[in-house]
């Protein structure tokens, strides 16, 4: 019943094909891409004259889920003057950092996004995390359960049982409807149930006999072993502290010899955070020139900038030592919530100044590794939201990445010793729209192993973003603000389909499905009935009340995983 | 005979989803490991039900179909200007959820019993945060426990068996150290290794008085609100000197004079023990889903209660647009009142205009509201005979189960939600298209 549709003679820009800003006609029938409609019934988009891409996609927003929520409830001021109203398609909302649900996928899909993955889910909250992303509309979605301090993780990989601890890595993201294997702060996180936390990677993790470089290696392992689409997700240690670049680099460098075939197994994110020198806040340099550097001779490493924007925002990760410590530097209000035998989150509200020295660095070290990293195919666009920005800031991101211009129009602004110290004015770099591409959507599909998102192959997802920008007469380093107002808004996103909104006006409330693996190992009954015996000493509810039943998902879309055990 | 295991209990914010009931004729006749509330529900839920629909006409209640009753409640919500949401704290997300949708649909104020209990637990954490954790972390982790104006063996009687002072963790297997602090010796004082009766209405003053002591200041009064200082010097010391503490507070405290003030206290309490240990805090919320109601209103719309959608966007203003403000300004004109019986629970003067306007009740209970409603409306009992999902005190979401048959014919909160709302719809687009 779904209608065909036609975007004709747009420039189009799809990466995984090859495809470089060639005039084409994209056809589309029941949700997918075709090779051809009939074209006196299907509808048409005349697309001339702008950029047709594949829909948007996003690795790493926290969008949905406890700690998310647990930030829209300590700041009601985040949302006062971001109001927006019910219309006859849309249900109403508010919030600037930590949007309602609704809202959510509103402004994603107004920016021509149509797939995000929301990265930090307490697998114990998993159903709550769920609920959320069904109300979060007009976007496909997915959400990685953090697994790195999960005791069934340190005890098993303490022991050297890493078969057995990916076939409970397997239970759990099925029983989670999980899609990724998250790490945070691996071994710091649980050493923060007693207030504490660790300072390297090697360092002993206490109560447990095993050390951050263990987990990360054993959890890389297990992900291999079980065939995941992406790789894991890693949230360095030591993130947001000065010096830390080496904890990075050691970090990337720890998994290096479990690569084969130039494949990535290892996604650091965020890297901006995991990137200072200097040894305090006054010495603070940039590190991503020798990140970059690694990352340019190693093709295991895949990154996420986590760019900072100048702007009122509201942080939050399972890194809840790090948050204790941003609610120390700030004073400001704090929220810790521990979750049993899994993780933690810590949130804090921050603004990011231009006239702060550190802040301002970090705005620089973001833009340096994204420019620094020759190839797209390994860092993409993030702003790790809400924590150094808001998703709302992409386009003005893009700008900077695509014109040297815009980087020095704020460059002007900001503190006097960050511009002295930026590493930003030798850099002439300026991105091109295919870069753009495989930025925000081909390279991260890519990344995410997700076959159907991120391009416009015949078989692909009819998600699609087409935008007023006309790249044979627009020079983007010049127009730079044309850029970012067209990718504010696109003139149209197409969703499974479907036209779904236009110039920034929603036309269609739209679902969207929820993404997860199903992930089938040979012995599977054998971790249920150990399982079921320890759960009652591990957490405070039943195993049978644990699991996410696939039907309380609106829409799901399980990806089925053959494991090698 | 059947028997149905690891059944969550609708009845506290305890949330025990350990429960095993045996069923006989589509009656619960056997319930294991719940305590006495628990028990007192699934054996007694079924007194004073009503089996039909209700309408009032002329004074008197008439039986009506579903339909009719439906449709006279979305009559009574179209043609209000400011209708009343009220209740939720007994019902399921997903019904909750449904309730969201109405309001904004009808531009009416939602609201939840949190109004009256631990809203100002909510301001309290707006304005400083708050340093919880999951019950399980602390089973694991505490060796100290402090109840401050709570009294759990009464109101949330598995509490401490499952979660603190009975129950062994994997890096507590001492017993733990338990303080209570109240203006009365409570069942749970008598349990308590350090009592602290304080007088009526000083709990700030305490909470103060500890909070300048764990920062090494001297107190230079001789008591506070009937304690010695030595003995707060005690406890003070006790509290930086644990491992991990956990601290507890329930309406003794959030209901008592001073209300927000004392939650921002003890709240920043809590916050500063962790520079020097590790230590959190939970409100005792009570109503078995209280805290999931406040979820879900704060996804959906930002705001954890006291939702005004009257503009057609949320917006919150405790105090303002909060549900017994609204009633006492007599600003309401119309009422939908779901799994609660605020009756009894309102101050005398909001109850009554409650009572003067048109009200539509939701509840499987003749309560004291539905007997004064126009509209009544039979449910089932969530939990009991319909599922959904309700959240623990700590955020931890869990299954409620259909565990036995509704009486025929009786339809779930959410369903009767979702059917007034397509009929507020469908009443609007008729009032459209012939104004
Ligand atoms: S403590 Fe509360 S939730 Fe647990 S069984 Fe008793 S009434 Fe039910
Ligand atoms: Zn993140």
């Amino acid at each position: 019943m779904k209608m065909e549709l036609i975007i004709r003679n747009g420039f189009v820009f799809d990466p995984i094909n090859g495809v470089k800003g060639e005039k084409m006609d994209i056809a589309v029938r029941d949700g997918k891409i075709v090779e051809r409609v009939n074209e006196r019934k299907a509808l048409e988009i005349d697309a001339s004259g702008m950029l047709v891409m594949p829909g948007g996609v996003d690795i790493h927003c926290h969008i949905a889920g406890s700690e998310v929520n647990a930030g829209r409830l300590l700041r009601p001021e985040d949302h006062f003057k971001y109001s927006e109203r019910k219309t006859a398609t849309t249900r109403s909302g508010s919030g600037h950092s930590v949007p309602s649900t609704f809202t959510t996928g509103y402004r994603y899909s107004r920016m021509g996004y149509t797939t995000i993955m929301n990265p930090a889910m307490p697998p114990l909250m998993a159903k709550h995390t769920h609920k959320e992303l069904n109300d979060t509309p007009m976007v496909d979605k997915g959400s990685f359960p953090l697994l790195g301090d999960w005791w069934f993780v340190l005890e098993h990989l303490s022991n050297g049982r890493i078969e057995e601890c990916a076939r409970y890595v397997a239970w759990l993201m099925t029983s989670t409807k999980g899609y990724a294997v998250k790490i945070v702060n691996p071994g710091g996180v649980e050493a923060w149930g007693f207030g504490h936390n660790v300072h390297s990677l090697d360092e002993q993790v206490p109560n447990f006999n095993i050390t951050p470089r263990e987990i990360i290696r054993g959890l890389c392992k297990v992900n291999k072993l079980l065939n995941l689409p992406h790789t894991i997700h890693v949230h360095t240690n030591n993130l947001g502290k000065p010096g830390n670049y080496t904890t990075t680099l050691e970090t990337m460098k720890c998994v290096e010899d479990l690569a084969a075939d130039d494949k990535p197994v290892i996604h650091i994110t965020h890297c901006q955070f995991s990137a200072f020198k200097g040894s305090d806040w006054k010495t603070l340099r940039s590190g991503a020139e020798e990140i970059a550097r690694y990352v340019n001779n190693h093709s295991h490493v895949t990154l996420d900038m986590g760019q900072v924007v100048f702007t009122d925002t509201t942080t939050m990760t399972a890194d809840a030592p790090f948050q204790y410590t941003l609610h120390e530097l700030t004073g400001s209000k704090w929220t810790n919530q521990d979750v049993e035998t899994e993780t933690s989150v810590g949130i804090v509200p921050f603004r990011y100044r231009r006239k702060s020295y550190v802040h301002a660095m970090q705005w620089s070290i973001g833009l340096e590794l994204a420019l620094l990293i020759k190839d797209p195919w390994k860092i993409f666009l993030t702003t790790d939201h809400p924590n150094a920005g808001p998703f709302t800031a992409y386009p003005r991101i893009i700008s900077w990445l695509m014109s040297r211009r815009a980087r020095e129009a704020t460059m002007k602004k900001i503190n006097r010793r960050a511009q002295s110290k930026s590493l930003l004015p030798s850099i002439t770099r300026e991105l091109d729209f295919y870069e753009i591409a495989v930025m925000t959507r081909a390279g991260q599909a890519k990344a995410l192993g997700l076959k159907d998102k991120g391009h416009l192959g015949v078989g692909a997802d009819a998600d699609i973003a087409v935008y007023k920008i006309n790249p044979e007469e627009l020079d983007p380093s010049r127009d730079y603000k044309i850029v970012r107002k067209a990718f504010r808004r696109a003139a149209y996103t197409v969703k499974g389909g479907e036209i779904v909104a236009r110039n920034g006006e929603i036309l269609k409330h739209v679902k969207g499905a929820t993404l997860w693996l199903k992930v089938k190992t040979s012995q599977q009954t054998k971790v249920n009935e150990d399982l079921k015996r320890r759960f009652r000493d591990y957490w405070t509810v039943e195993y049978e009340n644990y699991p996410v039943s696939e039907n309380s998902l609106d829409i799901s879309h399980p990806i089925n995983v053959e494991a090698k055990i | 005979m059947r028997t149905v295991k690891h059944v969550t209990c609708p009845v506290c914010g305890c949330l025990c989803d350990d429960l095993e009931l045996t069923i006989k004729d589509e009656k619960v006749v056997k319930v294991k490991n719940g305590c006495a509330l628990c028990k007192a529900k699934f054996l007694g839920y079924s007194k004073h039900r009503v089996l039909k629909p209700l309408v009032r006409k002329n004074g008197r209640f008439f039986e009506v179909s579903y339909e009719e009753a439906v449709s006279r409640a979305a009559e009574i919500l179209t043609e209000a200007n400011y209708p009343l949401l009220y209740g939720w704290s007994m019902t399921s997300c997903e019904a909750v959820s449904a309730g969201i949708e109405l309001a904004e649909e009808i531009g009416g104020v939602i609201d939840t019993t949190s109004t009256l209990c631990h809203g100002p637990s909510t301001l309290g954490i707006q304005d400083v945060g708050i340093s919880s954790a999951t019950l399980g972390q602390v089973r694991h982790r505490a060796d100290l426990i402090v109840y401050w104006g709570s009294n759990p063996l009464i109101a949330h009687p598995r509490h401490m068996e499952r979660y603190t002072i009975f129950r062994k963790g994997r890096f507590q297997k001492e017993k733990r150290k338990l303080i209570v602090v109240d203006v009365r010796k409570t069942e749970t004082a008598e349990t308590a290794d350090i009592f602290l009766q304080i007088k009526p209405n000083m709990d700030y003053e305490v909470l103060q008085a500890l909070r300048a002591l764990i920062r090494d200041q001297e107190l230079d009064v001789d008591e506070v609100a009937g304690i010695p200082t030595e003995r707060l010097e005690e406890i003070a010391d006790t509290m930086v000197e644990c491992r991990f503490g956990a601290l507890f507070f329930g309406s003794g405290l959030t209901m008592t004079r001073g209300k927000n003030r004392n939650i921002d206290a003890v709240l920043s309490l809590v916050s500063d023990l962790n520079k020097l240990t590790k230590f959190i805090a939970m409100p005792m919320r009570g109503h078995f889903n209280v805290t999931g109601a406040d979820m879900i209103l704060t996804w959906q719309t930002g705001y954890p209660y006291a939702v005004d959608f009257s503009l057609g966007y949320p917006r919150y203003n405790p105090g303002e647009t909060s549900a017994v403000d609204i009633l006492l300004r007599e600003e309401s004109d119309a009422a939908l009142v779901v799994a609660s019986d605020p009756v009894a629970s309102l101050p005398r003067k909001a109850a009554e205009h409650l009572a003067e306007n048109p009200l539509i009740v939701v509840d499987p209970h003749m309560s004291a509201t539905a007997r004064m409603a126009d509209v009544v409306l039979p449910s089932t009992f969530v939990g009991i005979e319909s599922g959904g999902t309700a959240y623990r005190m700590d955020h931890v979401p869990l299954p409620l189960k259909k565990i036995v048959e509704p009486p025929e014919g009786i339809l779930s909160d959410e369903e009767i939600l979702r059917i007034i709302l397509s009929e507020v719809k469908r009443k609007k687009a008729e009032q459209m298209e012939n104004p």
